[in-house]
């Protein structure tokens, strides 16, 4: 498998975060009271999106560290 | 529906990511095995996620909402009964015979352990099938599209006709599904349906949230709905004292065990996702890791449609101008069910309105998102029409080239051949998917019949599967007949039954009126169990009165002949077993909270 999966997963939903958290703080407070029991989901739920998207991106590099330590590891015992 | 810039920036990036992946992964496609079965490479939580997603379309997400709102808690059988046990039975005792086998496809599987015919019969009413299931949701999808007025606005400023809205949606999506697949082939779908599952969640979670915070929580939805709504068990002892209409066996045997096990035993659509895995030990846990999220689901599309009718009833709007007509109000947010031609409202045999609760899961979006929000959730909306698509066409081309191309019109062809001849395949298999959408516009009774043709085509499968992997004596001739003698049962039976209060024709009794069912779902799961029964017999008899098979070809393909997997996991919850334990004894726990 080429790509790892939680790259793009990482991404997305990091610029999905972003996008809705930026969006929700400057937004006007009255789109929240008429729509959303006046909270502001944009900003909640952006943040939630941006966490979620910064883990995968976190896994995805520990993942590549590990396995270039590993290959450091593996190109010193053949030497 | 007002959509506002942030709305469509959202969309477009998915759009642009979905093709993105497809472009990423296009150098990793040099082989057939590489398009049809994503080069067996794919980790098991990848392939996990991926086949519960290849079913989760929009068909699932929007009709569970809109089964919660019509028949309660109740609707929670389609997960815990009527999907884990099946999940769990293919991962631990069917997956070591389709992995195993090396099978590239499930018709092809019933060639290696029966025969020809079978695999043929097999693999063409399936590919016919998902031509038509991807043709319905691309349908519903350019409906939803016309009927939220997402694109009547910038229709409108480019000064496009609005009836247009249909053909843009079917093309739009017919486009970009066939991109995605061209490049990338399964391993693209896969991807796309994993970050679709992920979409899903963060597009539904936060609309559960808000809804229930809304209605007072779990205590203000229980006061504000009748005791039948919130009980999945309690009252099916008899057909009439639930909402769904049927009593506890008919619903064990005929959706917990036939249909249930027919679907996800035996389709190759989910199959092929666990085929995709990079080992045995993954194929197996496929199923098992999809079971966790499928038995949490019906949190995320149920609950919802609850919610959606325990909110106090909308005023009746004012119709149009010039028109006398009253609308009566809905329930909840949902509204009544207009007839598209008249725009009157469609009445019941009763002569009450009845509630269009398709827009469950629509209306909802629209009442607790405001814009930004409203972007995400229809992307994932969007993202489930395509993914449910995209799962279609693949395991359509991998049958078409394998299994119907290879086998009967160009046997010995190269490999190459076979690559392009799945990435035609897939174009063609998209063109007639939207065939399939625009006769659903004009053809409604045909695509009725259709449906229902298949479905007997499907309720026997799994007798035949079970007595394939377990039973070495079963012959080729005996699977065969036992399908046709099925399929047959099923629509003798439907001929023979109607449920109560239907007129006879499309809903059954079009011979006689041998039997009435309380409801037409009481109906479809005891033809389903008629339809098993008949298969199982048969396959057995004529099984029996046919030369046995040559049990040193069966090697790995029945249980009997097949040394048993190797534990090699390394932690114990790996362990398939272990795994089916936890699920199943969730499962049961969960059938007993929500009782």
């Amino acid at each position: 498998m080429g790509l790892d999966i939680r790259l793009p997963i990482g991404v997305l939903f990091s610029v999905f975060g972003l996008i809705l958290a930026i969006f929700g703080a400057l937004s006007d407070p009255s789109l929240y009271v008429r729509q959303s029991l006046g909270i502001n989901v944009n900003l909640i739920w952006g943040l939630v999106l941006l966490g979620f998207g910064f883990t995968m991106l976190l896994l995805v590099w520990v993942r590549a560290r590990s396995s270039r330590a590993a290959a450091r590891k593996t190109s010193d015992f053949s030497k | 529906m007002v959509l506002t810039s942030i709305d469509w920036i959202i969309m477009a990036l998915y759009f642009a990511f979905v093709l993105g992946i497809g472009a990423v992964l296009k150098r990793h496609v040099k082989t057939s095995n590489d398009f049809f079965l994503a080069g067996r490479s794919i980790p098991a939580w990848v392939c996990g996620l991926a086949f519960i997603s290849a079913n989760l379309g929009a068909q699932e997400v929007i009709g569970m909402a809109a089964s919660g709102a019509k028949y309660g808690i109740a609707t929670s059988h389609f997960y815990w009964i009527g999907a884990i046990p099946a999940m769990v039975f293919v991962g631990v005792f069917m997956m070591p015979f389709y992995y195993g086998s090396k099978a590239r496809s499930v018709p092809e599987y019933l060639r290696l352990r029966f025969d020809e015919k079978t695999r043929g019969l097999n693999a063409i009413t399936f590919a016919a099938m998902t031509v038509f299931s991807s043709g319905i949701s691309m349908y519903a999808m350019a409906k939803l599209i016309q009927t939220l007025h997402i694109l009547d606005l910038p229709f409108h400023r480019l000064g496009i006709d609005p009836g247009w809205i249909f053909h843009v949606g079917i093309l739009v999506s017919a486009l970009v599904v066939l991109g995605y697949i061209l490049l990338g082939g399964l391993t693209s779908a896969i991807y796309n349906e994993v970050v679709q599952f992920f979409l899903i969640v963060a597009g539904f979670l936060p609309l559960v949230w808000l809804g229930l915070r809304n209605v007072g929580g779990w205590a203000g939805l229980k006061a504000s709905l009748a005791p039948e709504y919130m009980h999945s068990w309690i009252g099916m002892g008899n057909p009439h004292n639930n909402r769904l209409g049927v009593e506890w066996f008919g619903l064990a045997m005929g959706l917990g065990f036939v249909l249930s096990f027919g679907y996800w035993c035996t389709d190759f659509l989910v199959v092929q996702r666990a085929m995709a895995a990079d080992s045995m030990a993954s194929a197996r846990r496929t199923p098992l890791i999809a079971a966790v999220p499928k038995m949490l689901f019906p949190f995320l599309v149920i609950l919802p449609g609850l919610i959606a009718i325990a909110l106090p009833t909308a005023p009746v709007h004012a119709s149009g101008a010039g028109s006398a007509l009253v609308i009566p109000a809905g329930r909840g947010i949902i509204p009544v069910k207009l007839n598209p031609s008249s725009g009157r409202p469609v009445l019941d045999r009763n002569g009450n309105p009845q509630l269009d609760y398709d827009l469950a899961i629509p209306n909802m979006l629209l009442h607790y998102f405001p814009t930004g929000m409203l972007g995400l959730g229809l992307t994932a909306l969007l993202a489930s029409f395509m993914s449910g698509m995209a799962g279609n066409v693949t395991a359509f081309n991998t049958v078409w080239t394998y299994d119907i191309y290879q086998s009967y019109i160009k046997p010995n062809a190269g490999d190459e051949h076979y690559l392009m001849m799945g990435r035609m395949a897939t174009v063609f298999g998209i063109a007639l998917s939207v065939a399939a959408a625009y006769m659903a516009t004009r053809f409604n009774n045909i695509m009725d019949m259709l449906q229902l043709v298949f479905a007997f085509v499907n309720a026997p499968l799994f007798a035949t599967f079970l007595l394939g992997m377990f039973w070495k004596r079963a012959t080729g001739h005996g699977a065969f007949s036992g399908l046709l003698a099925g399929t047959s049962a099923a629509a003798l039976h439907h001929a023979l039954t109607i449920p109560a209060g239907a007129i006879p024709g499309v809903k059954g009794g079009w011979l006689a009126i041998v039997h009435t069912y309380p409801s037409e779902m009481a109906q479809n799961f005891w033809t389903a169990i008629f339809s098993w029964c008949t298969c199982f017999v048969v396959t057995i008899l004529v099984s029996l009165l046919t030369t046995a098979p040559d049990e040193s070809k069966l090697k790995g393909l029945v249980y009997a002949l097949t040394p048993k997997p190797e534990e090699v996991d390394r932690h114990w919850y790996q362990r398939p077993a272990y795994m089916a334990a936890i699920v199943l004894a969730v499962t049961l726990v969960l059938n007993f909270i929500f009782r």
